[in-house]
């Protein structure tokens, strides 16, 4: 369908195609950890701001779960007022360096935005980055701390949900502690996205700002275990709860060989990684195993993040198995490119039956079968069916499920009335981010299953928002 | 951060700490462990809670020193500070009232049966602890293991002290009606090979046993994955399912061999640590 567009000015001609991101050379970063996308500089930051039709009815607003006042910080950039995009990107979204790389865009703000009705839509996520990155490198602004309410608030996890529902209650004065489960602060954001999508200093540096906004964080707590529902909302004062616990417990096939040495979820392999900086080693104490060639199963952005984290990590072939073809593949686009410039191979319609290991238990290969389309499934997606008598075997040294993840129950088990589904979901009333219990609200994949980084903030964001409002109406 | 109060050599490679973990002594209970993280740049590796004091606020873990990790908190001292503590986790022990429990530690996992067995026999259980080494020196806590048990069962390889050999064979002297007489249940921690065999040896008899397993770990919380063993043809993690199963449904060779997933990796890192000494020796 033809959207209206709404702009207030025409389109210069020339302006057509949104300014390249600057990459690095794949052979080289395919070898390292550094960024792959090397963010704009200020001339080509002005001069993709200019393409915005400063619409007068934004509707790239509403393709963003926090609601970033788009226009405007681009409009600042445009007119050379860093500071004052930075103001305008931190007022709504207290993420903006993480947002700006992996937010997929181009099925949120970008996809609504008017320009690209005609022509490639305006770079706002490029833009985005390159205020956050312009933000980094200044002297830090002055934050002050504005925590004049009583009330507290506790946020179980440092993920997005967690620390941008942290952000937004401090912001609206509330004193607001983070317990976290880890060693580090990020959730996924530590533990799952690749330095080279999202540099840990970057994420540092976002945590830092919400530090100075008065957020404390407790790492080496588990709500559930170090210290229960009950006690946070007894003994230890707090007014309210955010239950930000992500997805983080892995799923695997119930395949034949799955425990053989050598396989592992993409949460384990990345974990090593990210967390513990298993490419260091041995500097950093803990290995990863890395054979010559390894199969990733699955097609999501976790699958693409961790075939391009075993090349760096030594694997000379990188190869994605996934049942379904590459039209229903979930990764970003950017992704899937990225993978393939870097050399990822690619076995579409594929689906593994058995991890082949040796005598002594070691992963040699991968059983797969062949699949075709069928007829679209509950997701809409064409179900892949299995072709008879197309087995075959794929060497591998190692094999990585990236299947998907589902919501930890430990906080379930030990928390009396907190309800979940048979997902193990936590329930929210409808719409919102009260749960079964008083006090209590829940977002991100916590509540939906694994999703996205932003739907995770717009979630914690909007927490925050309906916290806010119960606490008021306590007073 | 979690500060050593106490540090007492138990043999030369394992040593007791007690250290200052309130919230966390306050909810252990027996069976528990906990993850460890030494210094930045190290591991995450989990640790027995041995024995916890929850109005002191400390928790006791003792600790043999075979790798990178456990030789770096060998170092640590009174007054230093583990740099992260974590927990407790895993589900605790669950035994239903049995009648004789004869508890089982094998090397450094006695120090487990603490708090385990000191439970047990103040709910009314008969408890009999038999600890096993190689030979009296390498035995570890006997006066402590005494105090929280009914009978103790000792048993040396080289029959040092007490009994001659191996802890499965003076099992069998107890099944067939010896010394404390027949268990109801066993209950064993320490090295795989160990309960391996206790295992082996109730199952003839039919004797309920639990094990404890200690797959390698990162988060210990159910994240990574790594932990999963394979029981009764099903896959647990052992991190939130364990660490304690049905050792006779427990799938050991599978359990051994994923342990000696990086036994090489494992070397090439405490080579480098002796490198680093040498290093810094050099200056």
């Amino acid at each position: 369908m033809q959207k209206a567009c709404r702009g207030t000015r025409l389109m210069p001609v020339k302006r057509v195609n949104k300014t390249p991101m600057p990459e690095r050379d794949a052979v080289l970063r395919s070898h390292d950890f550094k960024e792959v996308n090397e963010g704009y500089g200020i001339a080509h930051a002005q001069f993709e701001a200019e393409r915005c039709l400063r619409c007068q009815d934004p509707i790239c607003i509403d393709g963003c779960p926090v609601r970033v006042p788009i226009p405007d910080f681009i409009h600042k950039v445009a007119s050379g007022d860093m500071r004052g995009a930075a103001e305008v990107l931190r007022a709504s979204n207290p993420l903006p360096a993480v947002c700006g790389r992996v937010c997929p865009q181009e099925v949120q703000c970008e996809e609504q935005c008017s320009v690209g009705i005609r022509f490639k839509p305006v770079a706002i996520g490029y833009l985005e980055r390159f205020v956050a990155d312009w933000e980094m490198a200044q002297p830090a602004a002055e934050i002050k701390s504005n925590l004049h309410r009583s009330e507290k608030v506790a946020i179980i996890g440092s993920g997005p949900a967690g620390l941008v529902c942290a952000g937004e209650l401090a912001r609206l004065g509330h004193p607001v502690t983070i317990f976290e489960a880890l060693h580090a602060p990020g959730g996924v954001l530590r533990y799952g996205i690749p330095e080279f999508r999202l540099p840990k200093d970057v994420l540092d540096w976002e945590i830092e700002q919400l530090k100075r906004l008065g957020v404390e964080i407790q790492c080496n707590v588990i709500i559930g275990k170090t210290i229960t529902m009950d006690e946070l909302m007894g003994e230890m004062g707090f007014s309210a709860v955010f239950v930000g616990t992500g997805a983080g417990l892995p799923s695997f096939m119930g395949i034949p060989g799955e425990n053989l040495n050598g396989v592992y979820s993409a949460n384990e392999f990345l974990t090593r990684v990210n967390l513990m900086h298993a490419n260091d080693f041995p500097n950093a104490d803990t290995p990863v195993m890395v054979g010559k060639r390894i199969a990733v199963i699955g097609a999501g952005n976790t699958a693409m993040d961790t075939v391009r984290v075993a090349l760096r990590v030594g694997a000379e072939h990188g190869l994605i198995v996934y049942r379904r073809s590459d039209k229903e593949m979930t990764a970003r686009i950017e992704e899937h490119e990225h993978a393939i410039q870097e050399g990822v191979e690619f076995h579409w319609l594929t689906n593994p039956v058995e991890v082949l290991g040796d005598e002594d238990g070691w992963v040699t290969g991968l059983k797969c079968i062949k699949m075709e389309l069928g007829e679209p499934d509950d997701s809409g997606r064409a179900r892949p069916v299995p072709i008879e008598g197309s087995e075959f075997v794929i060497p591998v040294d190692n094999v990585v499920l990236s299947i998907g993840n589902r919501p930890n129950p430990l906080l379930l088990q030990t928390t009396k009335g907190l309800e979940s589904n048979k997902w193990g979901c936590l329930v929210v009333r409808d719409k919102s981010s009260e749960t079964s219990l008083q006090h209590v609200f829940a977002g991100g994949d916590a509540v939906t299953g694994a999703a996205t980084v932003i739907l995770a903030a717009g979630a914690g964001k909007d927490a925050a928002a309906e916290i806010h409002k119960d606490l008021c109406k306590e007073m | 951060m979690a500060k050593i109060l106490e540090k007492r050599p138990l043999t030369p490679v394992t040593k007791l700490y007690k250290v200052d973990a309130p919230l966390i002594a306050k909810k252990a209970k027996p069976g528990q462990f906990v993850i460890v993280r030494v210094h930045h740049g190290g591991e995450r590796i989990p640790l027995t809670i041995a024995d916890y004091d929850r109005e002191e606020g400390t928790l006791t873990i003792v600790v043999q020193e075979v790798g990178t990790t456990t030789q770096a908190l060998g170092q640590l001292e009174v007054g230093d500070e583990i740099l992260d503590l974590v927990g407790p986790l895993g589900m605790p022990l669950e035994i239903p009232v049995a009648g004789h429990i004869v508890g089982i530690g094998g090397g450094f996992g006695a120090a487990a049966l603490l708090c385990l067995m000191r439970e047990l026999r103040a709910r009314g259980d008969k408890t009999t602890i038999m600890i096993g080494a190689r030979e009296k020196e390498l035995l570890i806590l006997i006066d402590e293991l005494t105090e929280v048990c009914d009978n103790l069962e000792i048993c040396t390889d080289d029959g040092s002290a007490g009994y001659k050999g191996f802890v499965t064979g003076r099992l069998q002297e107890l099944i067939d009606g010896d010394g404390p007489g027949r268990p109801d249940s066993v209950v064993a921690i320490g090295p795989m090979p160990m309960m391996r065999a206790v295992s082996e040896t109730t199952a003839k008899a039919g004797i309920a046993t639990l094990v404890s397993l200690d797959p390698l770990m990162i988060d210990g919380t159910g994240m990574c994955g790594g932990c999963r063993v394979t029981v009764n043809n099903e896959v647990k993690f052992a991190c939130v399912d364990g660490p304690f199963f049905d050792a006779h449904q427990v799938d050991f060779e599978e359990a051994v061999r994923r342990n000696k997933m990086y036994v090489k990796q494992e070397q090439e890192s405490k080579d480098r640590t002796e490198c680093r000494k040498l290093a810094v020796g050099q200056d």
